[in-house]
């Protein structure tokens, strides 16, 4: 295991989608990278490309979509140079995901038990009754009451809290490396997003799996995640260690995010706003994609992409008012 | 305290079960609830998913007849209005519920959208109808081209604006919000947010705010209801039940929010809230709240406990130390 580099490092990846109405620009030049045993997380509004960026790790980026370029290295290896069933392998046993709607990723058709088992049947070729088994045994790790009897449920039996649990239980199974979970906790209720939390938290330390947990919730990234990453419509940012992002969030947007959520220290009569909307992808803004809404835009903002610029160890931020210049568009 | 616009008197709703045509059990979806409503405020109602949340609010504008109990709509029993004070009742209330995708109806212009509420209720006809619904769509920040529109044309947070714009057109008094900012991002949601603060002082509007984001809740309440399993368990302002969250579920609900700050995960939770909510088809006895409860005691199970002030009008059932 390299301990200099990250267990999965994202370097410069950019996805398109040739849709009719043109080319959407779903991610342009997304440059990030997990340390073993760390959770990062990834931040932003819908649309700004965090579930493609999930999908193009894995390679399941769906027609008309396509990874242009960039490379994903998984400890080392460069997974977009892999075929799919290369790949087959490494889903589910090396990196894992978690999606955020349960009732939609289980079958209703099978009970929860042996879609559990089925990794270890598919990738570590076990016999169904050992890996119904061993199934059990890590839904009951997840916290699920009466795991011997939940395994025999179908998924309609279960809770939402419940079956999300069953789905991260699949995940571990293959004890991966890296686990991606893309808003898993979305559709819960506060005190059931809790335990999930704390369940991913005493997971991750037990397993020591890296994490790449994707949201919108801030207030989820603060109580969970080691690293974060800011995303805008296809671009990181900034990157940041979890405090330094909240206690000295440094580009304009996330600024502005920040404040944009009610709090105990927001004003009671009024939220502070981000002027605009989030631009369309298929002809986005010049230069920094955010400039059209940046109320300290300069005239190189609308002309130059800025390039991310490390303005202190682990604290990136791709904006020209920190200098650094950029790449012409 | 002003003069209380909506009262709840003792107000239950069971659904009953039925299997093949007998009823089998009910669902206690909201047991018992006391509640009033002041004019002008904004009361924020919070709780799990399935605690009956959307019921009572439903209830509470007689879209749901009540299995007992009364709703006052100024003082006056709503159960006992003929049609046409009924009518006069919908037309004094609204609703913006959570979901602007299936809330609007895709085959309808935008100025029949909005126009409609005013034509129901016979506020203006013909060509006005179109000036009133611009001026209603200026209101919320739409223009003048998204008259003859259809809903597909619009982003979220428009379709939101325009589910406010029809809410407000035959200018009620009462406004529910049912989820109104749940399905939107944040910077659209503190748009939202600022308009609703904005609206309801331009057209002193009071506001039953139903959401399970607690800073929601707490941007926009004055006075907070906390629901469990059909029963209010603790009521008060928004500062009481903020920073002095008495009933052992409210301190569980504050403690699982996510917090924006980072070195709370580090701190011991106060109460940690584990399992999930029971079935309201068989609740538990007693205080329902029990069998999730850290501080139980045995007469827990046995004594539902009622809400008692214990101070300034803040209400907690709970069963003291």
């Amino acid at each position: 295991m390299e301990t200099r580099e990250g267990l999965l490092v994202v370097d410069k990846l950019k996805t398109q989608f040739f849709t009719y109405g043109g080319v959407v620009e779903a991610l342009d030049e997304v440059s990030f990278e997990i340390r073993q045993g760390e959770i990062f997380g990834l931040v932003g509004e819908s649309g700004c490309g965090k579930s493609v960026t999930a999908s193009s790790i894995l390679g399941l980026v769906a027609k008309p979509g396509r990874v242009i370029s960039g490379r994903v290295l998984l400890d080392g290896e460069d997974l977009l140079t892999k075929t799919q069933r290369q790949m087959n392998r490494i889903r589910g046993s090396r990196i894992a995901m978690v999606f955020q709607d349960p009732t939609s990723s289980l079958n209703p058709l099978f009970r929860v038990g042996y879609q559990v088992a089925e990794p270890y049947i598919y990738h570590q070729h076990r016999r169904k009754r050992e890996a119904l088994v061993d199934a059990t045994e890590i839904l009951s790790k997840t916290g699920l009451p009466d795991a011997k009897e939940k395994a025999r449920n179908y998924p309609h039996e279960l809770s939402g809290g419940m079956r999300q649990r069953a789905m991260i239980a699949m995940s571990l199974t293959c004890e991966p490396d890296m686990l991606i979970a893309d808003e898993p906790t979305t559709n819960l209720d506060v005190t059931i997003e809790r335990q999930i939390l704390d369940l991913v938290g005493d997971l991750q330390r037990e397993f020591g799996t890296s994490v790449l947990w994707i949201t919108h919730d801030m207030g989820v990234v603060a109580q969970l995640c080691d690293h974060v990453g800011v995303m805008y419509a296809g671009n990181i940012v900034e990157k940041a260690d979890v405090r330094t992002l909240f206690r000295e969030p440094m580009h304009p947007y996330t600024i502005r995010l920040l404040r944009a959520i009610p709090s105990a220290v927001t004003s009671e009569e009024h939220l502070e706003e981000i002027p605009g909307v989030v631009p369309r992808l298929v002809n986005p803004p010049t230069g920094c994609r955010f400039h059209p809404r940046c109320d300290q835009a300069m005239p190189v903002c609308s002309e130059v992409k800025p390039t991310e610029l490390e303005i202190r160890p682990g604290h990136t931020v791709a904006c020209h008012l920190f200098g650094g210049g950029g790449e012409t568009a | 305290m002003t003069q209380a616009l909506f009262e709840c008197r003792d107000l239950t709703k069971h659904f009953p079960i039925r299997s093949m045509f007998r009823e089998t059990g009910r669902v206690h979806a909201v047991e018992e609830v006391n509640l009033s409503i002041p004019e002008g405020q904004t009361v924020g109602l919070v709780g799990e998913s399935g605690c009956g949340k959307t019921t009572l609010a439903r209830t509470i504008l007689y879209l749901i007849e009540p299995t007992s109990g009364q709703v006052l709509f100024c003082g006056d029993d709503v159960g006992a209005y003929g049609r046409k004070r009924l009518r006069a009742f919908r037309r004094e209330t609204a609703i913006v519920f959570q979901d602007p995708y299936s809330s609007l109806d895709p085959r309808m212009l935008i100025a029949d959208v909005v126009g409609e509420p005013l034509a129901i209720h016979k506020v203006v006809y013909g060509e006005d109808r179109d000036s009133a619904v611009l001026e209603l769509l200026e209101r919320v920040g739409l223009k003048s081209e998204h008259l003859y529109r259809y809903p597909h044309e619009f982003s979220g947070g428009q379709r939101q604006r325009l589910a406010i714009a029809r809410a407000l057109a035959a200018e009620p008094r009462f406004v529910l919000l049912d989820e109104a900012t749940s399905a939107l991002d944040v910077s659209v949601q503190a748009k939202i947010l600022n308009m609703l603060t904005q609206l309801k002082a331009e057209f002193q509007l009071t506001y039953l705010l139903i959401s399970h984001d607690l800073n929601v809740v707490r941007h926009l309440s004055n006075e907070i209801a906390v629901m469990y399993l059909g029963q209010v368990v603790e009521y008060g302002t928004r500062d009481q039940v903020f920073s002095v969250p008495t009933h052992p579920y409210t301190r569980g609900l504050l403690a699982a929010a996510p917090s924006l700050d980072p070195d709370d995960r580090d701190r011991p939770r106060e109460i940690a809230l584990e399992g999930e909510v029971p079935s309201a088809v068989d609740p538990p006895s007693g205080c329902r709240f029990h069998p999730r409860c850290p501080n139980r005691k045995p007469e827990c199970s046995e004594v539902r406990p009622e809400l008692v002030d214990i101070g300034d009008g803040h209400l907690v059932a709970c069963i003291p130390e």
